[in-house]
């Protein structure tokens, strides 16, 4: 069974800071992550393998030193890394990204096999969007199974899969056929860490690095800003919030200290319910 | 286990181990350096001063791309009471030269680029990997490393102890004893951020000139200890350590002091406005000569802090560390040259280089040093600055007393205070430690 994950380095956001005065994030010594979520997809994919044999392949897009990334998701027991990277892809927005990560699938499958399922995080953390998943099954004809929570069975006979979805107020239980692609909810699993063994390759593993034209890309106006049709008009910081927090001194009314407390700072509700009040 | 086995395993990726690691791998032997850190440095804890000879000896041309942050032009040591300071300063332009001797860095910067040349060199660097016990054979010779990975056990021909200053690894086989609260100082340090054109008028400072400030005095309350101010290129690191075995029997804490030196006049403006964005702590190995462990056995040698190899009295620590390093690379490399086994007969030829190296040669000169310092650490760090003060006041003070009987004020306080007897036997024994 071929399984291969999409992972994306990202910053990790606990430590992003913004400008104060340009407005715009400031990467430079911020730390890189590998986006969480891709994570809880990965070992998934790293579980099913385990189970049903097969190997697994970790792609990504991005700057040179995504490679990191890659290597970590090796140290993990990932079998294969690819790196797409060339300055075409850069500034790519989520149809510009599926367009060349899906081109990158067709061309490890030509070289690798067909993967059996294509794993992703449910979004990721820089972007938030969780429109990659969907978008490389879409160009691509597979079936997709969002927001998985758990792969429940798998039938390689068959060709089928079983998983709960979560959907809002549930859980959806879906089969659907092979290949297809799954992206993962945080919490169901935990990454595992690699045995010796797997370290070891990992420190001297060959990631393979694609520019666009060895990805296959032949439309590179599809590629990067060119290819992007969501324009940031603008990046800002929230506005800092004035209201500061009083402390009330607990005494022996503390509703009473608290509602006059909420009455001095808002005025016009104590005449609104004031006036509520008399209605009734 | 592992079915691959290596030369040799460097556990540690600070200066020494990368130092060990990295002259080993341009000989051709295949290594492993393990390291517990998510990426070299990543754990590391320093000032940090680098000192340029001592890397020069690894790496020649480091100066092309190393994250140096400024070269060091000027010198200030403070001797310090609660309001004051009597400095002594140095600078001079001759530091503005085109291969600088000291440069200030930031270690989670620079050892990952010191780590990236240890892997072009040919070794094999694994991170997130503790090494959490020493194999040894039937015979107590050390044959490899557990760690704390799935079949995790390696082998190998010998280890290179480069783990740092709290050794687990070696005091749990056994080959060394835990450092003890009087040859260990715990030291604290904050990251003080600031525009690089505001450094550079604090400090007098132009292009990538740097500046070190030690200070010393009743900053440590007492106890054996320095503060110190290290100018970067956007932040200032500053910090204070202390004996931890004065930590204990003071009973002060580390961030009270830290909290103190900042908020002292003659450092509060210097870091005013700035942002803190990082705090970090470390123990410093201050036992000197008498503290230094067994420095070789069957099968291991052990180098830089885990080997207490600091000059506490000159602040250099990762020179030593990198020199260590160095010289038992070089130990190991010719044993094996020989085709000779890793036994501690072969390999106390590491002890001899390090012994005729200005390692062991300036921790002699200092041995007695340590002991007078924590034994006379009131008069030493609390004493003296504030005698020293008073009189630099009393000097400096135009109020209409006369010379001589303002000279006599300064000498009867310190008579006062000391007694002549105590101020002798200070001199003799400062002077007695110092030679």
């Amino acid at each position: 069974m071929h399984l291969l994950v999409c992972i994306k380095q990202v910053p990790d956001s606990g430590q992003i800071r913004v400008h104060p005065v340009t407005n715009t994030i400031m990467r430079q010594g911020v730390p890189t992550i590998i986006n969480p979520y891709d994570l809880f997809a990965l070992e998934a994919a790293l579980e099913l393998r385990d189970q049903f044999g097969g190997e697994v392949t970790v792609l990504t897009m991005g700057p040179p030193s995504a490679e990191d990334s890659l290597r970590k998701a090796l140290t993990f027991g990932a079998d294969r890394a690819v790196l797409l990277t060339d300055r075409f892809f850069a500034g790519a927005d989520t149809l510009a990204t599926t367009y060349a990560l899906a081109t990158a699938i067709r061309r490890i499958s030509s070289e690798f096999g067909a993967p059996d399922i294509v794993f992703t995080g449910k979004q990721t953390i820089d972007g938030d969007t969780a429109q990659v998943g969907p978008g490389i099954a879409k160009r691509l004809g597979l079936f997709q199974l969002t927001y998985v929570g758990k792969i429940s069975a798998l039938d390689l006979h068959a060709r089928t899969i079983d998983v709960e979805r979560r959907s809002e107020g549930g859980v959806q239980l879906l089969r659907t056929r092979l290949p297809c692609l799954v992206t993962m909810l945080e919490a169901t699993n935990q990454i595992r860490r690699g045995a010796m063994a797997d370290a070891l390759r990992a420190a001297r593993a060959t990631i393979l690095k694609w520019s666009a034209q060895q990805a296959g890309v032949d439309d590179i106006s599809q590629c990067g800003l060119r290819g992007s049709p969501t324009v940031v008009k603008r990046v800002f910081a929230p506005a800092a919030r004035n209201e500061k927090a009083t402390m009330i001194e607990p005494d022996e009314q503390p509703a009473e200290a608290l509602i006059n407390a909420i009455f001095r700072c808002r005025p016009a509700l104590e005449i609104e319910l004031a006036a509520l009040a008399r209605g009734y | 286990m592992t079915a691959e086995t290596f030369d040799i395993i460097v556990v540690g990726a600070g200066m020494a181990g990368n130092a060990a690691a990295l002259t080993l791998a341009k000989h051709g032997l295949k290594v492993l350096q393990l390291e517990r850190g998510e990426y070299p440095g990543s754990k590391n804890v320093q000032g940090a001063i680098l000192y340029a000879d001592m890397l020069e000896a690894l790496v020649a041309n480091f100066r092309q791309d190393a994250p140096l942050e400024r070269h060091l032009v000027e010198q200030r040591f403070w001797m310090m009471d609660d309001r004051s300071h009597t400095g002594l300063h140095y600078r001079s332009d001759d530091f503005n030269e085109e291969r600088p001797n000291r440069y200030t860095i930031i270690r989670a910067q620079f050892d990952r680029w010191f780590s990236q040349k240890v892997r072009e060199a040919g070794a094999t660097v694994l991170c997130e990997t503790t090494a959490t016990e020493l194999m040894q054979d039937a015979n107590g010779k050390v044959v490899g490393v557990r760690t704390d990975r799935a079949d995790g056990e390696i082998h190998a021909g010998a280890v290179v102890l480069a783990e740092g200053v709290n050794g687990l690894l070696g005091t749990r086989a056994g080959v060394r004893k835990r450092p003890t609260p009087d040859t260990v100082a715990l030291a604290v340090k904050e990251m003080h951020f600031l525009p690089r054109e505001v450094i550079e008028a604090r400090f007098n400072l132009k292009g990538d000139e740097g500046l070190v400030i030690e200070a010393a005095g009743t900053i440590s309350r007492g106890m054996t200890g320095m503060g110190f101010i290290y100018t970067n290129k956007e932040c200032i690191s500053l910090g204070i350590g202390c004996l931890v075995a004065h930590f204990t029997s003071t009973g002060e804490t580390p961030y009270g002091l830290l909290d103190r030196f900042k908020r002292h006049p003659s450092v509060a403006p210097l870091i005013e406005g700035s942002e803190v964005k990082e705090y970090a702590a470390h123990l410093i190995p201050e036992g000197g000569f008498k503290a230094i462990p067994q420095l070789y056995g069957e099968g291991w040698v052990v180098v830089g802090d885990a080997a207490q190899l600091n000059n506490a009295m000159h602040r250099e620590g990762s020179n030593l560390a990198m020199t260590s390093g160095r010289l038992a690379a070089e130990a190991i490399i010719q044993v094996k040259s020989r085709g000779a086994p890793m036994t501690a007969t072969n390999l106390s030829i590491y002890k001899t280089m390090l012994d005729h190296s200005f390692v062991i040669r300036d921790l002699r000169k200092y041995k007695d040093m340590p002991a007078l310092m924590h034994t006379y650490s009131r008069n030493f760090f609390l004493t003296y600055p504030e005698l020293v003060s008073e009189s630099m006041q009393n000097f400096l003070r135009v109020d209409g007393t006369p010379k001589a009987e303002k000279e006599k004020q300064s000498l009867n306080s310190f008579v006062k205070s000391r007694s002549w007897s105590g101020l002798l036997g200070d001199a003799v024994r400062l002077a007695r430690a110092w030679r």
